[in-house]
């Protein structure tokens, strides 16, 4: 049995965790002090060598991004912390940025400090003013203690770190979209190549990475790679911010090495409530990767075993449905989010999903026919791959995920509407069939 | 029209967080639906004017993201997330109640202008489900019985605090927070709640720890 490991959740139960005080008495601060003694390319070099990967969904490798900014190139460089959680089903950023707000900032001063950059963004969804406000504060608390602006504990690091609200567009997780809407445009996604590393925010070098990503570099710089690849497996090392959510007992964060399973998380989260108390499907990181069945709660939570089961790890947040839950159902309300979250640039996508929405609701009525299931997955394949950004790819998977294990529920849907053979009052958490 | 010297003053303040000032542009949207209730034209043409910008720029971002309104909000705003975790776990439920209650549909507000409903998309509180937002503050884990009652205290000028944040104040001030964040609230809503201390709590319970820094490292 793989035990939870509370790293960056360590401490998440000091009442004052949040501030500058409570975070210094939990060794905050401790990291940025060794960082600033050593040569920026040393901590690139550290950070490539822990294999940390990207938290946000792509699992791209950190230190490998890092190093692909260009150095001495004369151009001002940027930091970029995406913190536009808007995934359906990701959790674990907004809960970072309430509870331990400085760990974030602590890792946005070391990781500007190794790219060379002298002005990091935060870019916060809108819709989350408590971890704006947490996130804005500590900043505030930072440049009062000298540890943001001029001179940082004497090193002659400069940086400002800048806070700044979305106002609501999922595509703005996207890091290219994320850039334009920081620049003050509508958030539509660049083509790429060239990417942010050359020609990211304002034409310059940028970075952007993950909360969570961030987070872990405080860690790293204290502990080192040795202890870091403790954690987690050979392509998947260290440990994972977990967002339990659905159909559980106790829906939560529980951080544990990257390689724990679903049955395991299940198994902290106290199994599977309501219906017949089976996982009925399952989705390892967000809607936008295909979902799983009860067939893969033994396979390993990493980016190579969730690739191997052809889904991905994702954002790392499962949520778990049972046995009262139309799949249908759920695949429909979620590219009614894509149809709404798809900025309009590219024809298929913009296009795509409107039409796939309209075709899922004939099957949400028992009005689907056979020839729509198809219908289906062709449209779902001109879309694939025929968007600028990762959203059009999104929108193509939950239903082609979805009727490799369940096309009888959607051969079932030509005849019968779903509120009909899944009433939704059986799938609520708080009626008195419902679970918790 | 126009907005007076205090408000212009804060626009300044805003441009001058970034390199570049069409950056601004967001922040700036922000501030003005807090003073106005809602994004106007003629706020937009001070952004632009301010800015450098044609309106036609200006109005191009704010029609673009939806937190940004074109018309006047009311006092509250009432967001209940409909996207597949929270709506399969009860959060149609608890629209529909909220909506009855309301007289108000998706985006439409009550018969006197006081509250504004919303249909939101995933709200990153999956784990705290079905999520309601008030002013976009957490009212998290709702029964359509509890999402009506923070109504009607809300209608009757009770105090409702957030689950996860201060006590509502309104809309606008809410706009405000996210122009000038450090609004002197971060320590409202105290530390992680049960579902955030879920895992930990588990595993202080079970003596579970993950392994130590290394000898010579710092603690």
């Amino acid at each position: 049995m793989t035990s939870l490991t509370p790293v960056i959740t360590e401490h998440w139960n000091v009442p004052d965790l949040f501030t500058l005080d409570g975070y210094r008495r939990h060794g905050g601060y401790r990291a940025l002090k060794s960082a600033l003694g050593m040569d920026p390319d040393a901590i690139i070099g550290t950070v490539k060598d822990t294999g940390l990967r990207g938290r946000g969904g792509a699992g791209f490798p950190t230190g490998l991004k890092w190093s692909f900014v260009p150095q001495g190139d004369g151009k001002p460089h940027y930091l970029v912390v995406n913190a536009d959680e808007s995934e359906p089903g990701a959790c674990k950023d907004v809960p970072i940025m309430i509870a331990n707000p400085h760990a974030l900032i602590e890792g946005v001063i070391i990781s500007s400090y190794a790219i060379r950059a002298h002005h990091a963004f935060i870019y916060i969804r809108g819709e989350v003013p408590q971890a704006i406000r947490r996130v804005a504060t500590a900043i505030a608390e930072a440049e009062a203690a000298g540890l943001i602006g001029d001179n940082i504990l004497g090193s002659g690091f400069d940086l400002r770190v800048t806070v700044h609200s979305g106002a609501g567009a999922y595509i703005c997780g996207e890091e290219t979209a994320l850039l334009d809407s920081l620049e003050g445009y509508r958030g539509q996604p660049r083509l790429k190549p060239p990417f942010p590393a050359t020609h990211g925010l304002y034409a310059s070098p940028t970075v952007v990475n993950n909360v969570e990503t961030i987070t872990n570099i405080p860690w790293i710089i204290n502990n080192g790679v040795e202890w870091f690849r403790q954690f987690g497996t050979e392509k998947s090392p260290g440990f994972k911010v977990f967002a339990v959510s659905g159909h559980v007992a106790r829906p939560g964060i529980y951080e544990a090495p990257l390689g724990i399973t679903m049955r395991e998380l299940l198994d902290y989260a106290g199994g599977v409530v309501g219906g017949d108390g089976t996982v009925k499907f399952w989705i390892p990181g967000g809607s936008s990767v295909p979902m799983l069945t009860a067939d893969h709660l033994d396979t390993p939570l990493t980016y190579e075993a969730m690739a191997e089961a052809g889904t991905m790890l994702g954002t790392g947040t499962p949520m778990v449905f049972n046995s009262t839950v139309s799949v249908v159902k759920a695949v429909t309300r979620w590219l009614e989010f894509y149809k709404h979250e798809s900025c309009g640039k590219c024809t298929p996508c913009r296009e795509g999903t409107y039409w796939i929405t309209g075709v899922l609701e004939r099957f949400e009525h028992g009005r689907g026919t056979d020839s729509d299931m198809d219908l289906l997955v062709e449209v779902c394949g001109n879309i694939a791959g025929r968007s600028f950004c990762a959203l059009g790819d999104a929108a193509a998977t939950p239903y082609p995920g979805a009727l490799k294990y369940f096309r009888d529920e959607f051969e079932a849907a030509t005849r019968t509407p779903v509120d009909e053979a899944f009433p939704p009052a059986a799938s609520y958490i708080f009626s008195e069939v419902g679970a918790r | 029209m126009g907005y007076d010297d205090s408000v212009m003053t804060q626009m300044r303040e805003i441009i001058a967080r970034y390199p570049n000032s069409r950056s601004a542009v967001m922040p700036l949207l922000h501030l003005a639906q807090s003073i106005d209730d809602e994004v106007t034209p003629e706020a937009m043409q001070v952004i632009a004017d301010e800015l450098g910008l044609t309106t036609a720029e200006v109005t191009a971002v704010a029609s673009f993201y939806t937190m940004y309104k074109r018309r006047p909000v009311g006092k509250h705003h009432i967001g209940v997330c409909t996207n597949t975790l929270c709506a399969l776990l009860g959060g149609d439920a608890v629209y529909e109640a909220v909506s009855e209650r309301l007289g108000a549909g998706h985006d439409e507000r009550d018969s006197d202008g006081t509250f504004w409903l919303e249909r939101i998309e995933c709200q990153a509180a999956c784990t705290h489900a079905p999520v309601m937002t008030v002013d976009w503050e957490f009212m998290d884990c709702q029964t359509p019985q509890s999402a009506v009652d923070v109504i009607d205290r809300l209608a009757r000028g009770e105090e409702v605090v957030s689950t996860r944040g201060p006590v509502i104040r309104d809309f606008q001030a809410t706009e405000r927070t996210l122009a000038f964040p450090v609004d002197g609230l971060a320590g409202e809503g105290g530390e992680a709640d049960a579902m955030m201390l879920a895992g930990l709590t588990y595993a202080n319970e079970h003596g579970m720890k993950a392994p130590a820094a290394p000898a010579e490292g710092q603690s």
